[in-house]
């Protein structure tokens, strides 16, 4: 999709998130009516979130920076055509989606579409059943906590982490999500549950009970 | 109910986004399943984990880059 077509999908009413603050409504008004200050205020909000989701569908730190650096520019750009049917973030994701798979195709020209058919098949099946110790976070210092997600994650298909980021990670609505990436709220569940899974599978190898840390 | 339908359903389970009818009948099947039982409560501590992950900071030579540009758009545009 043409980044300049990412207008919001029209809903009656703005739908729930933990993301966004009271505040967004406003901040976007007066960044319309030119105050710079305030739109910058939403990008040091949102600038880390986006980049993460950027490094994620990139997995390359130098796509991931140009695609956030385009989304923001892009938004500010086209902030005339928001016409405030759904959340200002959600619009901005939907543009910062766009820009990292459009960086992506260009290094991985025969994938890469989230809407897509994806294979759904046996490697979600639960196999290794041991439970985990009592506490993952415990065994791990943070920083190779953070390691091993980004690991993991970045094993997943583009179209399952970008739905388990928004889902999972951001914390944005099944909605929102489905807005975001242009899909269907039963697309977005079933890939959620696919990558759920599959994280499941994966992070139990570093977790299971009676592995050394 | 089977394991594979409980697998199925694990997502709208711990979302809170399932039919009672359902969840009763998966929590009657997890009484008696101890597999079912681990993957639903290592799904919920995968969410859990990424779910109190941060974002890391962005790198400052990027940020630094990133408000470089906003700059040049604000001088070249209005919304």
């Amino acid at each position: 999709m043409n980044p300049e077509n990412a207008r919001p999908i029209a809903t009656t009413t703005p739908l729930p998130s933990k993301v966004v603050k009271d505040d967004e409504g406003e901040l976007v008004a007066a960044a319309k009516a030119g105050d710079v200050s305030a739109f910058e205020t939403l990008v040091g909000r949102y600038e880390r979130k986006i980049f993460r989701l950027t490094q994620n569908i990139t997995q390359n730190r130098e796509d991931a920076e140009d695609a956030m650096q385009e989304a923001f520019l892009k938004a500010y750009e086209h902030l005339g055509n928001f016409e405030g049917n759904s959340r200002f973030y959600t619009w901005l994701v939907r543009i910062a989606v766009n820009q990292a798979l459009m960086k992506l195709r260009k290094r991985r020209p025969n994938h890469v579409s989230l809407d897509e058919e994806i294979d759904t098949g046996e490697d979600t099946v639960p196999r290794e059943v041991e439970d985990w110790g009592p506490s993952p976070e415990q065994r791990y210092e943070q920083t190779e906590l953070s390691g091993i997600l980004g690991q993991v994650i970045g094993e997943l298909d583009p179209s399952f982490r970008t739905v388990f980021q928004l889902r999972d990670i951001d914390e944005m609505s099944t909605e929102e999500t489905a807005e975001a990436l242009g899909l269907s709220v039963p697309a977005v569940k079933s890939r959620l549950l696919r990558a759920r899974l599959k994280l499941r599978q994966k992070l139990s190898r570093y977790f299971r009970q009676g592995e050394a840390s | 109910m089977k394991c594979t339908k409980v697998w199925e359903e694990i997502s709208d389970y711990l979302d809170s986004g399932i039919d009672p009818v359902i969840r009763a009948e998966i929590e009657q099947h997890l009484l008696k399943c101890e597999k079912c039982r681990v993957v639903v409560d290592t799904t919920k501590k995968t969410i859990d984990i990424f779910c109190n992950s941060e974002p890391a900071p962005i790198p400052e030579d990027t940020r630094h880059r990133l408000y470089q540009a906003l700059e040049r758009k604000y001088k070249s545009c209005r919304p």
